[in-house]
Formats: C-alpha cells, sequence, structure tokens
C-alpha cells in the first residue's frame, strides 16, 4: 500500500495537469527505509512527448546526489499518461529498475476527473496496490 | 590510485551489497572488463552489442558519458564514476523493447 499525504498527492497532479498533453514526470524522496514520501521532486522530461518520458540525465545525477546526502530515496516514482489509462506500459515495465519504489501513474486523459493508481513493479511483474491519502 | 565506481542499488547483488567499487582502466570500455572480473555479470548490465545499455546512465564526474566519447571516453585514477538507472517510460510501446 502507498500512503501519500494529501498535498504531495495534489502536487503529482498538478503537476500532470500542468504538463498535459505531454508526460509529466517526477519522484517524492523520502528517508531510506521509511516507504515515507515527503519530498515532492518534479523532473524534466527530457522526451518533452505526449507518449514517452525520460528524467534529464544531468538532473538527475544531481538529485540522486542531493537524495544520497540527505539519507533519502525515491520512494515514489511518478509519470502521467495523457490519452490512455493509468497502467504501466510494457516501456514503463521494462525500464523499472527500482524494487523498493511505488509507481504512480496518472492519468490525465479526463479533463474533470484524474486517475491516480500505484504499482510495485519488480523483475517484470506488475502488482497494483491501494493507495491511502491522508 | 584507482577510479570509484558508484553502484546503483539495483546492481549491488553483483558487488556483495558494495555501494562503491575500485577499477582501473585507460577507457571506460576497459573499467568495465576490468569491473566485471571480480563482479561478473556487470558488464553484461552495462553494455550491449551496441554500447552502453539505454537502461542506464553512466557518469563520469559530472558528465554524462553519452555526451562525451560513450564507452570510448578516456578515464584515469582518481574519477569517480557513477551510474544510474535510467528513469524512463511512457505510454508508447518501446520499440525494439526488453519484452
Amino acid at each position: 500500500m502507498l500512503t501519500i499525504e494529501r498535498a504531495l498527492y495534489d502536487k503529482i497532479v498538478a503537476h500532470a495537469r500542468a504538463d498535459h498533453p505531454d508526460e509529466a514526470c517526477g519522484i517524492v524522496a523520502g528517508p531510506v527505509g521509511s516507504d515515507q514520501p515527503t519530498r515532492f521532486i518534479a523532473m524534466t522530461n527530457a522526451e518533452r512527448s505526449p507518449t514517452f518520458y525520460r528524467f534529464d540525465s544531468m538532473e538527475q545525477l544531481r538529485v540522486w546526489r542531493e537524495m544520497d546526502d540527505n539519507d533519502e530515496e525515491p520512494v515514489v516514482i511518478y509519470h502521467s499518461h495523457t490519452a490512455t489509462e493509468a497502467y504501466p506500459s510494457r516501456t514503463d515495465i521494462s525500464y523499472a529498475s527500482e524494487p523498493n519504489a511505488h509507481y504512480v501513474l496518472v492519468s490525465t486523459r479526463d479533463p474533470e476527473a484524474e486517475e491516480f493508481r500505484s504499482f510495485r513493479i519488480v523483475d517484470g511483474e506488475v502488482t497494483e496496490e491501494e493507495v491511502r491519502v491522508v | 590510485m584507482a577510479i570509484e565506481v558508484r553502484i546503483p542499488t539495483i546492481l549491488r547483488n553483483l558487488t556483495d551489497g558494495a555501494k562503491a567499487v575500485e577499477g582501473k582502466g585507460g577507457s571506460l570500455d576497459e573499467l568495465i572488463t576490468d569491473l566485471d572480473s571480480r563482479h561478473p555479470g556487470l558488464r553484461d548490465r552495462l553494455v550491449d552489442a551496441k554500447g552502453l545499455r539505454k537502461f542506464v546512465n553512466v557518469y563520469l564526474n559530472d558528465e554524462d558519458v553519452r555526451f562525451l566519447g560513450g564507452l570510448d571516453t578516456e578515464v584515469s585514477d582518481g574519477d569517480t564514476v557513477t551510474v544510474l538507472p535510467a528513469v524512463a517510460g511512457g505510454a508508447a510501446d518501446l520499440p525494439g523493447g526488453r519484452r
């Protein structure tokens, strides 16, 4: 289960809406081993595409070093799908490399109602989990 | 002196859990081959027939080696090489993806 504060949830959705129709991406960092997302970090989608995302590699290095210095890890890795459902694509699965992360997918295909879902992706296996907003 | 190589969580099963290992070589290619001699399997996770795998980012000090010389990038004692998993994906299916 992913437990996430309302304010962080809202920031993820707002980022996805702001970058629509391109895919938005980012992370929520938290203390190593805590499973608690605390620090929202919007990342640049270097692809600037409605169908792909990729963290800008230099920005990623900077953010990953910051997390190392703070004893943090990416607790949530999020991105949006802008025309399809909030479910990991084959591409998402093939790139997923953080077995401890919650992979959050937001779909912005409906301008009125967002879909916000969370998954574990381990060795190519996708498992959806409950999202508890607190 | 040697070259320090920082290893991401996902590859630490190949380094007995170590966050950083040391190696030597005049190029990134040689360095990875040297590392693979002590951490078998590491090369295969970083390199395929076409060069560096697109699923990983490799940095020499503060630069992405894709913008330097890829596997031919020169390295020397005292350098730090950082490996991070690329974070990418998207709604479209990847042409020629792994699965």
